[in-house]
């Protein structure tokens, strides 16, 4: 699947939800099933702080394909933390230094990524992009 | 104005006159619980904002035209409505500020400017980062000695380490009256007093306190008061610095510029009176004239009677949350005003908040600019439900479902 085809699919997913609270129950159960980085890799160097929550970032290059491990504090982040590894892993530094991540404004979640809840996430992606940029 | 007749509380014709409260959120209700980071606004104050830039327009203390004339003495009116809001002595103790981190910051560098290396500033470990911050500042500009004074698990001052403090070194005792994050009331008269004893001055931090209490600056005996109008149903960007006349008269003016001078020449620049020494340029004029009408607003009703109010939504509100599997209050004082403070075990206050705000309810989740409490508390914030006597009983009893509703999702 494209990192295009991904986004889309995340937002067909979405568009059976009409509530608010069943989008963020999905959200929330994505949150509990994403793999927790391991307690020794929750170093300060990988740690991004938001002014509410706090969160955890790891990646590396396998075979010229990015792999991003991730964790926060708040449930509700790690789950869009969850939606973010699924389009982006897998995928070459090129195409993730260039790709727009339009699916979180589409499924009406792009208030997380706003400066007043500054939950970290915003500084994620800037730090994804960053260090696909790096292993270009 | 002020005296006369209170009128009878009534929650509903309160409300009545909040037109933000009569909104939908995500399709639902607002409900409005996060009236410590600001506090809606009256029609009547509304009505004043467009009236003041519809009609009286015009510069302050410098035109000789009918509008100056008028706005300037709006302008002098409201410092007068403030002066006997807060029982001041006189109306030139009453200093315009942008709000209460302008006001801690101006005492901290005028009055911060007659002190020396080793004179002491004694704060509480319940401070707003507002009233941390600048002390520190000032600190490292003179060499002064910032100390704190710990407080208890159920979020009071503990008296006995607070005396133990305070010394003839100590020059200013710097605390909030109300705290933002737990609710605590601070026996200020009694501190100031203990300060005083010593030989200190006492800044009272009210931005908490100025919406839910009567302030009486001459009987509580401080020498600073400062407060947001914000947060007191006025406009955003003006707050209040009161200060003794004898000690403002000390202080060197904080900034320079238009209105605080009396005459400049390259040479030498001699400085305005009082209150004006205070006020360099163009002040705030419409959020002046329009935070008297707040205080109008608000004293039109008894502060008994919205204090029995707040309480007694405070209380129901804590009653009815500790019924839940794993919360906790933080912030038990003795006194405490109309502040809930929580905490759930395992679950992150953010993720509580966005589902709380997703169900049309506005509460405030984080370290609530006090890290250094919550760092005693050892917990990356709380959630916090602060009322207003706009608030009613049936809005707490949709805020507990929604608050049980969003702990069963999270669990
Ligand atoms: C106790 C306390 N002090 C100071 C402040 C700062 O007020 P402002 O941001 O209006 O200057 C606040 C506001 O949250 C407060 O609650």
């Amino acid at each position: 699947m494209t990192l295009e085809e991904k986004q889309q699919e995340i937002i067909q997913d979405f568009a059976i939800f009409d509530d608010w609270m069943e989008k963020y129950e999905y959200i929330i159960e994505l949150g509990k099933e994403l793999p927790i980085i391991q307690a020794d890799k929750k170093t300060e160097d990988r740690l991004i702080i938001g002014c509410q929550s706090q969160v955890w970032l790891d990646s590396s290059l396998e075979n010229g394909k990015m792999q991003f491990y991730a964790d926060s504090d708040a449930i509700i982040t790690k789950g869009i933390i969850g939606l973010l590894i699924r389009v982006l892993n897998n995928e070459t530094p090129e195409d993730i230094a260039k790709v727009d991540l339009h699916f979180i404004r589409e499924i009406g979640l792009q208030e997380h990524l706003s400066i007043t809840r500054s939950n970290g996430l915003v500084s994620m992606i800037k730090k994804i992009k960053m260090s696909a940029l790096m292993a270009v | 104005m002020i005296q006369g007749n209170k009128k009878k509380f009534n929650v509903r014709e309160i409300r009545e006159q909040f037109p933000a409260l009569r909104q939908l959120i995500y399709g639902k209700n607002l409900i409005y619980f996060d009236n410590g980071a600001t506090s809606q606004k009256p029609q009547m104050v509304l009505d004043a904002i467009n009236l003041y830039y519809s009609k009286d327009n015009a510069n302050i203390h410098r035109g000789v035209h009918y509008m100056s004339q008028q706005a300037t003495n709006g302008y002098e009116d409201s410092r007068r409505t403030i002066q006997n809001y807060l029982n001041a002595e006189k109306s030139e103790e009453i200093i315009f500020t942008k709000g209460t981190t302008d006001g801690i910051n101006l005492v901290a560098f005028s009055y911060g400017q007659l002190l020396s290396a080793g004179d002491e500033i004694l704060i509480t470990a319940m401070e707003h980062h507002s009233n941390i911050v600048p002390w520190q500042m000032l600190c490292e500009r003179k060499g002064c000695v910032l100390k704190v004074a710990p407080i208890n698990k159920k979020g009071e001052l503990i008296m006995e380490a607070f005396d133990a403090l305070l010394s003839k070194k100590t020059k200013l005792v710097a605390v909030t009256h109300i705290s933002n994050a737990l609710g605590t009331i601070n026996p200020v008269k009694e501190l100031a007093k203990k300060a005083h004893a010593v030989g200190a001055k006492i800044l009272v931090d009210g931005a908490q306190s100025i919406q839910h209490t009567k302030i009486d600056v001459q009987d509580m005996n401080c020498d600073f008061f400062v407060f947001s109008s914000h947060k007191v149903f006025g406009p955003t960007g003006v707050g209040v610095l009161y200060g003794k006349e004898a000690l403002l008269e000390k202080m060197p003016p904080y900034q320079g510029g238009g209105d605080m001078i009396l005459k400049v020449t390259f040479e030498r620049t001699t400085y305005n009176e009082l209150p004006y020494k205070f006020e360099a340029g163009t002040p705030h004029i419409a959020g002046v004239i329009c935070l008297a009408k707040a205080i109008e607003f608000l004293s039109s009703y008894d502060m008994e009677a919205i204090q029995k109010h707040e309480i007694e939504l405070a209380e129901y509100a804590q009653d009815m949350l500790t019924t839940f599997e794993g919360v906790h209050i933080i912030g038990e004082a003795k006194k405490k005003t109309s502040v809930v403070s929580f905490t759930v075990d395992g679950l992150h206050p953010f993720d509580i908040g966005t589902l709380l705000d997703k169900q049309g309810i506005a509460v405030r989740t984080g370290h609530h600019c006090t890290q250094p409490l919550m760092d005693f508390y050892k917990i990356p914030g709380t959630i916090r439900a602060s009322f207003a006597f706009y608030n009613t009983k049936e809005e707490i009893d949709f805020f507990i479902s929604a608050v049980e509703k969003s702990i069963n999702m999270l669990r």
